[in-house]
């Protein structure tokens, strides 16, 4: 530390890593995450769910629940007060069953009691009589079989969307084409959906949640409730994990109409069964993928037919169709598409958004083609990618053209010179083989693999959403010592974005102490913490409104001592002109400035009817992977050794963070590749539980190399580029490229789980 | 009924406990003890875990009955400022709500094996799910806070 | 802030007996009493709402169930012992129990769980009843009426369903030391913390060879004639151990698989099971004679 405050540099500013200032709280285990809130007088709500995919309802008794010791209210959808709909996108689902029900799932009728058993008691007291439906579960007959019942006003197909570019009718030398499966994945975080609401004097209602949009959410609840969006205030609570399991109403209006109904504040908590049906999950798909190249690898076509399964409501189906269509063909140029992606209601548990939307799909299915082409060719798969991968200025099939710098040829370049894993030594420790402590193998069947897998990722909404912002900063003497307190209500999921904004206001105002204020409504939108966007859009928020406090501080120096204000500058607690101190931040701040700001990024614009938009996306960002397996080729067990990573982050925020967000990420894609699979039957979860719904634990994630490039995006705050979901993406394809290299087998379908790899799911042959 | 346990030193009772209560519940709805999260409710996630007479275990798995007379060490309880400090300063913190497990277990672990080796912190730890680190801080953050206990 | 504590709503007891006495006397008087000791399964049930036991008996306060003891060759392990502690303590005498333990669950279930209770559950994927089976121990039933032995390869009579009486407890586990090569192999998919799609265990002993078969069938198996086919194949083995034919390696992992009876379900196919079964048989005769070997 130098001899004053003010002449030290401010640390933990853009470019370093500070610590969060959550971390502490959260390793002490004083952090409130939303399940961990109490009131006075508090209730608790428990929530009646359909038993059947798809059922008539033709009467609700409400009376032996209401009868319940310890039970303060039993509402139905005679209870909802506002439009009994809601949604992220389109406003199909009931805040609570009408007259018929089509998930497994789906509320019924909500309870609150005196604890939560008694609450648990009276919702299975609910009766519920119901005529089962056949149900709609196959989502390609529900694409184009006009005689199954429609279960939406506008029948079952969500959203059709084409791409056509091109010669229609190309020729290639060489086409290969496959059909690939991928099995519907669960966010699986770890803190379950929770909720405390308290009723208000005003006669509105004050929810403390765990959310990924908190306006999102205002706007659903308030319209559900009737009630003025100023009467319904929510304020973030703690939030256990999102990757787009929590952009979709949960407990939200249910705790609300309870708190309301019965004048006492009302939490409800998910448990891990009831969290598998009470958030979305990801789409499982179905995808047709033809790919026609010349002899020497260059690409001529891509033909696609995609199915996305979105289950009983819409959820984010429609931008997974946009997703899956407009980046359908990879980070690749392909001079001629043809491409239809289908997003489809059936009766099966509905799915929405999560981590990678609507790319992790086609990724796994156009990756897994571009090794199918580059073995049909006799080609290096590295090789073949760079021979056809996108560069700046290039076109996409959408006609947008890429107006930043595309760094996948450096991405795969630096990945392929990565120094590979040794090879297993004899006598290895059985921790470090397939099978890990379950002792399967001393070595026996193992062989080893390495795949690749790139990707592109649109950041930010698209097609023409008014994708922004808001951010209010003030500046002021505390204690003193100036303090700045950003106020954003950007949610902090874990991805560090509180760090984030702390570090943009040291950065921009020269402070060290930098107070986050609170999520909530009192400030304006800032969208979802979803699509790797928050650093852009909030950054960027942050970034402007400390701009403009920093211009009134400026200008009270300037004017004092009439000098030009664009010849001050303001750092490390200090207005300076040509090095000189003018005046020590202190003295200026005799009262406080604050400023709010929105942030707008560059228009985006929908596809048409063939799919051509000038700018689908405001961003695209590219990660690639390499995984290295061993897989007990006899078992089907697989160990991955390696998982290695370069990404572009346009610029590293929190190059710590970075790592953090790249590690995770590809964790979760390792486990999409292996094991990890909502399991439906007839429309019913059967595996919902962390017993049988496997994630990967501490042994089955392997030591990961990662090089973070940082090619500034110029449109970009900071030059940033979305850093969450590419990893996610890319993992999945590397690691089943993997598994293939070491095994030969085609596996168009993931996970890969022991019975699939070795082709052994069909009838047994008597 | 009533239960009496010594929870992180101190002596707690509580009346009218539901015989088929976890000691996870008992900790967090009628002690108070939020440390303790409730991610699985099956001794899956180890979100819950605690020392019970120094054995890390789930708590979501004992019943309340079972810890009569018995010594129950929260997160809440853990002073242990080398694992603390490690798991802030290594990045091994995201959304926090496996943290409070994984520092019980981190705890328990190297009081028993003050140098783990790779595979015996993977071994140690696989009962702790952690959905948004991909582990390696986790890790980091073992190795550094050892390193630290040992200096 | 005040607790919000959860009222009790259905009556349930919590039975704590201190001795052993006590416990037989209060299962005797209370049938449906659930015996509770880890609480690894127990617990789940209660958690999911899935079960409201009228009564817990837990008998994680009786000291004679935490004791184990060896006489003439067979281990009496008390029926509160723990996983960690078979693994910590008993690995030289029951190295399958041993190896089997350590695939259970995480630490934090090792800590708490008991082979007892695994017995318990009766579950076809309990991991501990392959080696049990394989090394023929039996298990200790005791009542107020008195106690008798059942061998483990008959406890469980289906999923869930076992010999136990309604007054019985499970009071012991008396398992015959290692006389040879044991071996322990699970099939899940995942590195850790998995249920068993499938697992076996081995036991080879100067003129028995014992197997065990987890999760291929309603209830745990075993494989009587590849034990015979092996046994006669190893007569004379163990004067001169060498590492045995291809041929009846494989031959013993064929009659393995012919000895199940799987079931599809979420956890893998029936095809695989089979299949996996035959691997696993191989690959533990290579081990287990590779360690007979070695002696």
């Amino acid at each position: 530390m130098t001899s004053t405050e003010h002449a030290s540099r401010v640390t933990g500013g853009v470019g370093e890593s500070p610590a969060r200032p959550d971390a502490t709280l959260k390793t002490s285990g004083e952090f409130a995450f939303a399940s961990d809130l109490v009131a006075e007088d508090m209730l608790w709500g428990a929530t009646v769910r359909s038993p059947h995919p798809y059922a008539r309802i033709r009467g609700v008794d409400v009376g032996p629940a209401l009868a319940t010791a310890g039970v303060f209210a039993v509402l139905t959808h005679e209870d909802v007060p506002g439009e009994n709909a809601y949604g992220v996108k389109v406003r199909d689902q009931p805040v609570l069953a009408v007259d018929v029900v089509r998930y497994v799932g789906e509320p019924v009728a909500i309870v609150s009691a005196d604890s939560p058993e008694a609450a648990r008691l009276a919702a299975e007291r609910v009766v519920v009589d119901y005529e089962p439906l056949e149900p709609v579960l196959d989502p390609i007959r529900a694409a184009h079989d006009k005689s199954l019942p429609a279960l939406h006003e506008n029948g079952n197909v969500v959203r059709h969307q084409r791409i056509r570019s091109g010669d229609p009718d190309p020729r290639a030398e060489v086409v290969v084409s496959a059909t690939y499966t991928i099995g519907m994945q669960d966010q699986a975080f770890l803190g379950p959906e929770a909720g405390l609401a308290v009723p208000a004097e005003d006669g509105g209602v004050d929810l403390y949640l765990a959310t990924q949009d908190l306006h999102s959410d205002l706007e659903q609840t308030a319209r559900a409730l009737g009630l003025a969006e100023d009467k319904v205030r929510l304020t973030m609570s703690g939030v256990g994990g999102a990757f787009g399991g929590r952009e979709d109403l949960s407990i939200q209006v249910h705790c609300c109409l309870l708190a309301l109904r019965t004048g006492r504040p009302v939490k409800m908590v998910h448990g891990r069964e009831e969290s598998f049906v009470g958030h979305v999950h990801r789409h499982p798909a179905r995808m047709r993928y033809e790919h026609g190249a010349t002899r020497d690898g260059e690409l001529v076509y891509i033909k696609a037919q995609l199915y996305f399964d979105g289950g009983a409501y819409a959820s984010k189906t429609p931008v997974v169709v946009s997703n899956g269509t407009a980046l359908g063909t990879g980070p690749y140029v392909v001079p001629n598409v043809e491409l239809d992606a289908w997003g489809v209601y059936t009766n099966n548990p509905p799915c929405g958004a999560m981590r990678g939307l609507g790319a992790v799909q086609p990724t796994f299915a156009y990756e897994s083609q571009m090794d199918r082409l580059a073995e049909a060719l006799g080609m290096d798969p590295v090789e073949l990618r760079l021979r056809n991968v996108l560069t700046e200025g290039d076109r996409l099939p959408t006609g947008q053209v890429v107006d930043s710098p595309v760094a996948v040829p450096k991405l795969l370049d630096r990945l392929r010179g990565m120094p590979l894993p040794p090879s297993l030594p004899s006598g290895a420790d059985v921790r470090d083989l397939p099978g890990g402590v379950s002792n399967t193998t001393h070595g026996e069947g193992i062989a080893r693999g390495v795949g690749y897998g790139v990707t592109i990722k649109n950041v930010c909404y698209s097609e023409g959403a008014d994708d922004f912002s808001t951010a209010r900063v003030r500046l002021e003497l505390v204690g003193g010592e100036p303090l700045a307190t950003v106020h954003t209500a950007a949610a902090e999921v874990g991805q560090g974005i509180v760090t984030v904004q702390q570090q943009i206001a040291r950065t921009e105002l020269g402070v060290r102490r930098v107070n986050v204020h609170p999520n909530d409504t009192s400030v304006g939108p800032a969208g979802s913490s979803s699509a790797s966007r928050q650093t852009y859009v909030t950054g960027g928020a942050v970034h402007a409104a400390c701009v403009a406090v920093r211009e009134v501080v400026l200008h009270r120096v300037a004017d004092e001592h009439a000098v030009a204000v664009d010849a001050l500058t303001l750092t490390d607690g200090a207005v300076s002109l040509d090095g000189e101190v003018l005046a020590d931040l202190a003295e200026v701040l005799d009262t406080a400035v604050e400023e709010k700001r929105e942030f707008h990024h560059r228009p985006t614009f929908p596809m048409d009817d063939e799919g051509a938009s000038d700018r689908v996306h405001v961003q695209h960002a590219f990660s690639a992977h390499r995984a290295v397996v061993d897989v007990d080729t006899e078992l089907g067990l697989v160990k991955v050794v390696a998982l290695d990573c370069v990404q572009d982050v346009g610029r590293a925020m929190h190059p710590d963070a970075v790592l953090g967000q790249i590690q995770g990420g590809a964790t979760q894609g390792l486990g999409l590749a292996l094991m990890e699979e909502v399991s439906v039957s007839d429309g019913r979860i059967v595996n919902g539980s962390f017993t049988d719904y496997l994630i990967p634990t501490v042994l089955d994630v392997p030591p990961m190399r990662i090089e973070v490039l940082e090619e500034a995006d110029p449109n970009a705050p900071y030059g940033v580029r979305g850093v969450g979901e590419p990893p996610t993406i890319t993992a999945t394809p590397a690691v089943v490229a993997a598994v293939r290299a070491a095994t030969g087998r085609e596996l168009t379908h993931i996970p890969v789980t022991p019975t699939r790899l070795l082709g052994l799911d069909g009838e047994e042959q008597q | 009924m009533r239960v009496t346990a010594t929870v992180n030193g101190r002596e707690r009772d509580a009346d009218g406990v539901w015989e088929c209560e976890s000691l996870l519940t008992l900790l967090r709805e009628r002690w108070g003890l939020l440390g303790s999260k409730n991610a699985c409710e099956q001794g899956e996630c180890g979100s819950c875990t605690v020392l019970l007479d120094g054995a890390a275990v789930c708590s979501c798995l004992v019943a309340a009955g079972q810890v009569q007379g018995r010594e129950v060490q929260t997160v809440e309880g853990v002073d242990d400022p080398a694992v603390h400090r490690a798991f802030a300063d290594e990045g091994a913190v995201q959304c926090g709500f496996c943290t409070p497990g994984l520092v019980v277990a981190v705890h328990g672990l190297l009081r028993r094996n003050p140098a783990p080796a790779d595979p015996e912190i993977r071994e140690a730890l696989a009962g702790n799910l952690c959905r948004c680190t991909g582990y390696e801080k986790i890790l980091d953050a073992v190795r550094s806070a050892a390193e630290e206990a040992r200096s | 802030m005040e607790s919000t504590a959860p009222a009790p709503v259905v009556g349930t007891e919590f039975l704590r007996p201190a001795t052993l006495r006590e416990a037989l006397e209060a299962k005797a008087q209370h049938p449906e009493a659930v015996p509770i000791a880890g609480g690894t399964d127990v617990m789940v049930e209660v958690n999911f709402g899935r079960a409201r036991p009228p009564a817990l008996l837990d008998l994680t306060g009786i000291a004679e169930c935490d004791e184990w003891s060896a006489d003439s060759g067979v281990v009496r392990l008390g029926a509160g012992v723990s996983y960690a502690r078979v693994i910590t303590e008993l690995a030289d005498r029951l190295p399958g129990l041993a190896t089997a333990s350590r695939t259970v669950g995480s630490p934090q279930i090792r800590n708490r769980g008991t082979i007892a209770g695994n017995l318990g559950s009766a579950s076809p994927a309990g991991d501990s009843f392959p080696p049990l089976v394989a090394s023929d121990a039996s298990v200790e039933l005791s009542s107020v009426r008195g106690a008798r032995r059942v061998r483990a390869a008959e406890f469980c009579t289906g999923p869930k369903q076992s010999v136990l009486a309604v007054d019985e407890l499970i009071t012991a586990i008396h398992v015959p030391e290692a006389t040879g090569p044991q071996q322990f192999s699970k099939v899940g998919p995942r590195n850790a913390m998995v249920i068993a799609v499938c697992s076996f265990a081995l036991s080879l002993s100067p003129g028995r060879v014992g197997t065990g078969i987890g999760s291929a069938g309603p209830a745990p198996l075993t494989a009587p004639e590849a034990e015979a086919f092996l046994a006669s194949e190893l007569d004379g083995w163990w004067e001169s151990p060498t590492p045995l034919a291809d041929s009846v390696v494989r031959r013993f992992g064929e009659l393995v698989a012919e000895a199940t009876a799987p079931i599809d379900d979420v956890r893998g196919s029936a095809r695989y099971r089979r299949h996996a079964l035959a691997v696993l048989a191989r690959r533990t005769l290579a081990w287990a004679c590779a360690e007979g070997v070695a002696r």
